[in-house]
């Protein structure tokens, strides 16, 4: 992207957003089923979902790209924003459960009568609303600052916010926490008197989705291009010097630590009621790995190439575990090795690349004569 | 003590660190002047990075008073509150943010807030702007404000440095070894730069390269074995039978290396 490409990607940015939010749910609302332009409720649907990974991405990015804080525990917080808003949705079933009880249906399993006091508060959706944020914020906001104040850094804190992932993974697979254990919630009906089951309330979803995404979006750039994002770029580069320069780097890893947190809770908030069912498996490491990868192959340090990995990777994943089930593992394994190989700026930096391929043969081997190098110096303003 | 009225911009009294059983800084006392420009040379090991990681917080004396100005505490002290004092540090290689532009560099160095809610709000006024242009013009950028500071060469990136440094309006500079990897040319222009700067500011230089240090020592200070083997003049130093001996001892021309 030259100084010229910039206008042209805010053109091709602008396009795609209104396409994602308007052109889809209507084409979707207003076109005729098995039309030639019909996106169908299936379609929408599973774009939603797409959207909420995407969201979850961008906040890995933020963190990973931006800050050179490889966090493997993402999804953890992705889930318990989901969580939380699954609790309100199991309490808005109502006695439309199998067992026809005013309480959720694993608790009538479990042997319990009344709704366990900690669950009274989720009948209210702003109550749920707000602790879906409340709580991956608070747990953030504690390990990011024992993390930090004890300067952990590079791979152990990758390890740590695995480990930490992990650990609540097995937590909620515990019965005795009363979230639902293995199941987790499913079989959810309304949401602010809207029934799930019905296309139009999924729509809806979907465009909440989009726009919160695209919120996401504009507010991580907005912060990329103030000194905070200065100071926090700063860090993945020389965490020594922005130490020696007085600034405390702690507390600017903690600021998007948390705030990474907040954005991976409200994608887990959407993709429940999309999806229809929260599990704790979808704090299961390999969750947060895969985000990890979406983010490499859409092109870390950007903020449209997590968007673009997400969708791209899931669009894949569906289709590769319909065609061919066993080999998804392997397919993602082998995808992340060959873009860090031979793709390092991730489809975002494509482009870039095949320009320079295009170059005559030699002149790819001279090193380019010392002077501000346009390319990265753009790619650095937009993102 | 009994050094008379002078004012001490810097003092290291009785300093021990051991690192796994080794000594790496002994006994240590170190004064400096307000405005002095010193030179601190001695052997691989002596114990020089150490001296500085203790005054900047990097790591801990095991004992000993380490102060700045007239009673300020710096061992309780870490990098960043150390920094905010008023004590800047280069590093022997440099340290500097390769994906950003000279200027933003700069900018990030400028002395002023370094909280998250002000880097929020941050708006860079006319005045920064034109410290900054004052700064790149000191350390000979002022052609390079817009590079990225990755694509500088080696002695652009170390003047980079020392203008970060200066952008912070420190008031007692340590610099390691600022004339590593440089060509002669490069170096005397370091050299220059430093002079310009004595004076206005405390700075203390760690250096191998001796034309470099006849080139600006005012006192010299050899450190050997973590602990002062003497103090003076280049000359002095140089003549010193101690000195002699520890370079000596190292197999090397101390003659030609002094």
């Amino acid at each position: 992207m030259g100084r010229t490409g910039t206008k042209s990607a805010k053109w091709g940015l602008g396009i795609a957003a209104v396409v994602i939010v308007v052109v889809i749910p209507s084409l979707n609302a207003f076109t005729p089923p098995g039309g030639l332009f019909h996106v169908s409720d299936f379609s929408i649907n599973l774009y939603g979902k797409y959207l909420c990974y995407a969201i979850l991405a961008v906040g890995v990015d933020m963190l990973w790209g931006y800050t050179g804080l490889l966090s493997l525990g993402q999804a953890l917080f992705f889930t318990l924003g989901g969580y939380m808003m699954g609790m309100h949705l199991m309490r808005m079933i109502g006695d439309l459960g199998q067992y026809h009880q005013p309480i959720p249906d694993f608790l009538v399993f479990l042997g319990w009568h009344n709704l366990p006091a900690f669950w009274r508060p989720f009948d209210s959706f702003p109550f749920a609303l707000l602790m879906a944020f409340l709580l991956p914020g608070l747990v953030a906001l504690t390990f990011g600052y024992l993390a930090f104040r004890s300067r952990i850094r590079g791979v152990y804190f990758s390890i740590l916010t695995q480990a930490l992932t992990y650990a609540a993974c097995l937590l909620f697979f515990r019965n005795s926490l009363l979230m639902g254990g293995n199941n987790g919630f499913t079989d959810f009906k309304f949401l602010l008197h809207h029934d799930l089951r019905v296309p139009a309330t999924q729509r809806g979803l979907y465009v909440v989705t989009a726009l919160v995404l695209l919120l996401v979006y504009a507010g991580c750039r907005w912060l990329s291009q103030t000194k905070f994002g200065l100071v926090q770029q700063a860090i993945r580069d020389s965490e020594n010097r922005v130490l020696f320069s007085g600034y405390a780097a702690g507390y600017y890893k903690l600021f998007v630590f948390v705030l990474c947190a907040l954005i991976a809770a409200a994608g887990g908030a959407l993709y429940v009621p999309q999806v229809g069912i929260i599990n704790p498996s979808e704090m299961s490491p390999e969750k947060s790995l895969e985000a990890v990868v979406w983010v490499a192959v859409g092109g870390r340090g950007t903020l449209v190439g997590p968007i673009l990995g997400a969708i791209g990777v899931n669009a894949l994943k569906s289709w590769t575990t319909r065609a061919f089930p066993d080999l998804w593992l392997l397919i993602l394994g082998t995808l992340f090795v060959l873009v860090t190989v031979f793709m390092p700026k991730g489809i975002v930096g494509l482009p870039e690349q095949l320009h320079a391929l295009r170059r005559p043969f030699g002149a790819k081997l001279t090193p380019a004569a010392p002077g501000p190098p346009e390319p990265e110096q753009e790619s650095a303003k937009t993102r | 003590m009994s050094i008379g009225r002078k004012e001490f911009i810097l003092t290291l009294e009785g300093v021990n660190k051991t690192f796994d059983g080794f000594k790496a800084i002994s006994a240590l006392n170190f004064y400096m002047d307000e405005g002095e420009l010193r030179v601190i040379i001695g052997p691989n090991g002596a114990g020089k990075s150490t001296m500085l990681d203790l005054i900047t917080g990097r790591s801990r004396p095991d004992s000993g008073k380490i102060e700045f100005g007239k009673d300020t505490d710096l061992t309780r002290l870490n990098e960043y509150q150390i920094n905010r004092l008023g004590i800047g540090r280069k590093f022997q290689t440099p340290s500097i943010y390769n994906g950003h532009t000279v200027f933003e560099n700069l900018l990030l160095s400028l002395k002023g807030s370094r909280s998250v809610v002000s880097s929020l709000f941050h708006h860079t006024t006319a005045q920064q702007r034109d410290r900054i242009d004052q700064v790149l013009v000191t350390v000979g950028l002022a052609e390079r404000a817009e590079w990225q500071a990755g694509a500088l060469s080696h002695g652009q990136k170390q003047w980079l440095e020392i203008g970060m440094l200066l952008a912070q309006e420190p008031k007692l500079l340590l610099v390691d070894e600022p004339a590593a990897g440089m060509s002669d040319e490069e170096t005397s222009r370091t050299a220059q730069l430093l002079l310009s700067l004595e004076g206005r500011h405390s700075i203390a230089v760690i250096e191998h390269d001796m034309t470099f240090v006849r080139e600006i020592a005012r006192k010299v200070t050899v450190l050997h074995q973590g602990t002062i083997l003497c103090e003076g003049s280049v000359d002095e130093v140089q003549n010193d039978e101690r000195v002699i001996e520890v370079y000596l001892g190292r197999k090397h021309d101390a003659k030609r290396h002094l």
